[in-house]
């Protein structure tokens, strides 16, 4: 089975010679000249953004992040209120985070699990009308998800009914139980795109693999666990990506299905509200963003390899 | 090595998580544990006229977060204790939002604290929020001023009663200075001009200004204009004003904004250790009035709760480093006040609904708050001695006098597409070079035609 994947790069040869001039002119010297410069254009406000998180208050909001060169002065304190503080004034943060945690992870792992089903139907079980499902998947992703936010509240608190007839019941859910919508309405929002994703990356799979497999007698259950999703692991890792940072960075969906109690709040709330009420104690969101932005940035370094060969998903044939 | 690190780094996480559980554990407690010193049941006998509602639980869903939101779970701690619910605070900066995507979504608060008379008006309209029970109308009746409880009305019935307020007819000024150079305070506009002038001559920028405040920049200037309209068209003609009854263009309404116009277009009486008229524009409203504490500036019209934004160690006080004094009309005899507050609204009538309802309606809780931290209520209720500083003091004096006549900020009460939009852009506007005329006149074509 280890072999399999070699059998599925098929090199065309005109495409090899475009990519080495390609990547000869990316390795000049000049290149690396304009992608340092870049890279030090595109960090330095996160750079100073972190330098801010680590000054006094009075500085913070008396002077910009460059003067610290002039006069260095660092502090430990905005990260202890923003994290540890017990008043639910400032911080808690790190409860917080702990909720960000229960709503990403499920919330990333369902539509991965439900897309890859969907996607592996839609590609290779032939039944009549898949196309139409899959153009009506498609056509979903047009949807902005703002408009879905009132039905789908009403649907967990009022249920659904036509015309006086009650077709599913509310949910009624309280207290921590209400995770269970954010990653509803979170796996919801996701499917359209993961299917698509997903199936471009599946069709591609040679046909013959799959006959092959199918002479051998494998069921489809088999063929998709033991052949299909080994071949698409670069394409399941940058969805789930993907999904990871959205709904990480997300604001709107957890204000909506999460509520902003600290039972439930993402972190995205917490730090919406911790600038307080009239907005004056705004040094504390540096540092408070900076805890915010250190698991993205752990998960993206660790699974970076596969988000760059997985962006081409879909979108290159070959 | 690997194989090694990475169950220490799982035992790391997982104690990262433990501890944050901690931290959170604690963090909910706090509230309760913190009144808990007064002792149990003596203190439960104010709270029984409320009944007892064991294991009930209200939501509250509010635009005040934070500081404040604390000292509002602690004032009405031994409420929840004695009375056996649990009330969850939830406080949003996207309020207005939010509310009606709760409400439209079936899922609503059971009470929630409404900034704007004009939102709670829309809500009412709608059917979405319950008129109040006859036991808080008569509260409210009791505790407000007929001012109060009209802007809590909407057609007839009464819905919400009000709760915090803040006064924002006042100029900030620093005592020390005043006394220093001479100067008093003035009591009708054309002293207050006068004035000016005399600090102008001394070589100080009399006034400094910042209306900058993220969305909803320029909110500071039409406090300004809504607060000498107040005095220029009196009680009523504001009402009409604010109803759209009077065009926003009308001749009247342009005199009065060319009398705020005299100050805060004025290069020699503006922007105070900021720089030229058009510096006001850029300064956030926070630090609007900070150069008074530097010398260099004399004056900042602005609200009660710019008490909170003086650096810190700044004496807020009559013969402290800085305090306020009203913003004078012509007729010193008449004093109406510019303010606003929030009013507690329910969506839902069960019997602990109400009981919070009519809490938060009594002299008890205003007090209760009061003495936690700095806080403001019209409720007559309000022993004056709990005041956490004269500027409160100041404040509480001018809502509860019988005499004083209240408006609500007109921004709140008129449709969002003015109120929240369009005026707030054209005094931005008219800061930055723009003349009244044009301005008044994009706002007028700008008001909603149904």
């Amino acid at each position: 089975m280890t072999t399999v994947p070699s059998t599925v790069t098929v090199v065309r040869p005109g495409a090899a010679g475009a990519a080495r001039r390609v990547r000869r002119s990316l390795t000049s010297r000049t290149a690396s000249a304009v992608a340092i410069v870049i890279a030090v254009l595109w960090t330095t406000p996160t750079f100073g953004l972190f330098l801010s998180s680590l000054r006094p208050e009075d500085q913070i909001k008396g002077t910009g992040w460059w003067t610290f060169f002039s006069a260095p002065e660092l502090t430990l304190e905005n990260y202890r209120e923003v994290l540890f503080s017990t008043s639910s004034s400032s911080g808690q943060m790190a409860g917080f985070l702990i909720n960000s945690i229960v709503i990403t992870v499920p919330s990333v792992l369902f539509p991965l699990a439900f897309a890859a089903f969907a996607a592996y139907a839609l590609a290779w079980v032939p039944f009549r009308g898949r196309n139409w499902v899959y153009i009506g998947i498609f056509a979903l992703q047009v949807v902005p998800l703002q408009m879905a936010l009132v039905p789908l509240l009403s649907f967990f608190s009022e249920g659904v009914s036509v015309f006086g007839v009650q077709i599913t019941p509310a949910w009624e859910l309280e207290g921590p139980a209400r995770f269970a919508q954010v990653w509803f309405a979170h796996t919801c929002f996701a499917l359209p795109l993961g299917v698509f994703l997903l199936h471009n990356f599946m069709s591609e799979l040679p046909g013959e693999l799959m006959e092959a497999a199918r002479v051998d007698g494998a069921t489809h259950g088999v063929i998709f666990r033991r052949l299909v999703l080994p071949l698409v692991v670069p394409a399941l890792a940058t969805f789930g990506i993907f999904q990871f940072l959205w709904v990480w960075n997300d604001l709107l969906v957890g204000l909506i299905f999460a509520g902003g109690t600290s039972e439930t709040a993402p972190m995205t709330v917490r730090l919406a509200q911790m600038a307080g009420t009239k907005g004056n104690e705004w040094q504390r969101l540096t540092a408070g963003a900076f805890v915010s932005v250190t698991v993205p940035l752990i998960v993206f370094l660790s699974m970076q390899r596969y988000f760059v060969r997985g962006l081409l998903a879909g979108s290159v044939k070959g | 090595m690997s194989l090694l690190s990475r169950p220490a780094r799982a035992a790391l996480v997982a104690g990262g998580m433990g501890l944050a559980l901690v931290v959170t554990g604690c963090g909910s407690a706090t509230p309760g544990t913190s009144t808990a010193n007064g002792g149990a049941a003596a203190d439960c006998a104010p709270f029984a006229q409320f009944g007892k509602h064991d294991g009930k639980k209200v939501s509250i869903y509010s635009p005040i977060r934070d500081v404040e939101a604390d000292l509002f779970q602690q004032a009405w701690a031994p409420f929840e204790k004695c009375t056996g619910m649990k009330i969850t605070y939830e406080g949003t900066g996207e309020f207005e939002a939010q509310i009606q995507v709760r409400s439209d979504g079936g899922n609503p608060p059971d009470l929630a604290f409404f900034p704007q008379p004009g939102l709670l008006e829309r809500f009412a309209r709608a059917g979405k929020i319950k008129s109040a029970p006859a036991e808080v109308k008569k509260l409210a009746e009791r505790n407000w001023s007929p001012d109060w409880v009209k802007y809590g009305t909407v057609d007839g019935a009464f819905y919400a009663a009000p709760l915090g307020a803040s006064v924002k007819s006042f100029v900030w000024y620093s005592p020390g200075m005043f006394k220093e150079k001479g100067w008093s305070v003035p009591t009708t506009w054309d002293e207050l001009m006068k004035l000016s002038e005399t600090i102008a001559a001394a070589g100080i920028k009399p006034w400094c200004a910042g209306i900058e405040s993220g969305e909803a920049t320029g909110w500071p200037a039409t406090d300004w204009i809504e607060d000498v309209l107040l005095r220029e068209l009196g009680p009523e003609g504001y009402d009409d004003w604010v109803a759209h009854e009077i065009p926003f263009n009308d001749p009247k309404v342009v005199a009065a904004v060319d009398k705020v116009g005299a100050i805060l277009k004025n290069d020699k009486f503006v922007n105070g250790g900021y720089g030229p008229v058009k510096s006001i524009a850029t300064t956030a409203f926070q630090e609007g009035g900070v150069p008074i504490t530097e010398g260099r500036c004399a004056l900042h019209r602005q609200a009660s709760f710019y008490a909170n934004f003086w650096p810190e160690g700044t004496e807020v006080a009559e013969d402290g480093d800085v305090f306020a004094f009203y913003l004078p009309g012509n007729d010193p005899a008449e004093k109406p006040v510019l303010g606003a507050g929030e009013f507690v609204a329910a969506f839902a009538d069960r019997p602990e609904v109400q009981a919070v309802q009519a809490y938060l309606a009594t002299g008890d809780f205003a007090n209760a708050r009061m003495k936690l931290a700095t806080y403001v209520s019209a409720n007559k209720g309000v022993d004056i001695a709990n005041a956490q500083n004269p500027i409160d003091e100041l404040s509480i004096k001018m809502l509860q006098d019988p005499d004083t006549v209240f408006r609500f900020d007109g921004s709140d009460l008129m449709p969002a597409a003015v109120g929240a939009g369009t005026f707030w852009k054209g005094m931005t506007d008219w800061i930055n070079g723009k003349d009244t005329k044009t301005v008044l006149d994009f706002v007028e074509s700008s008001w909603p035609t149904s």
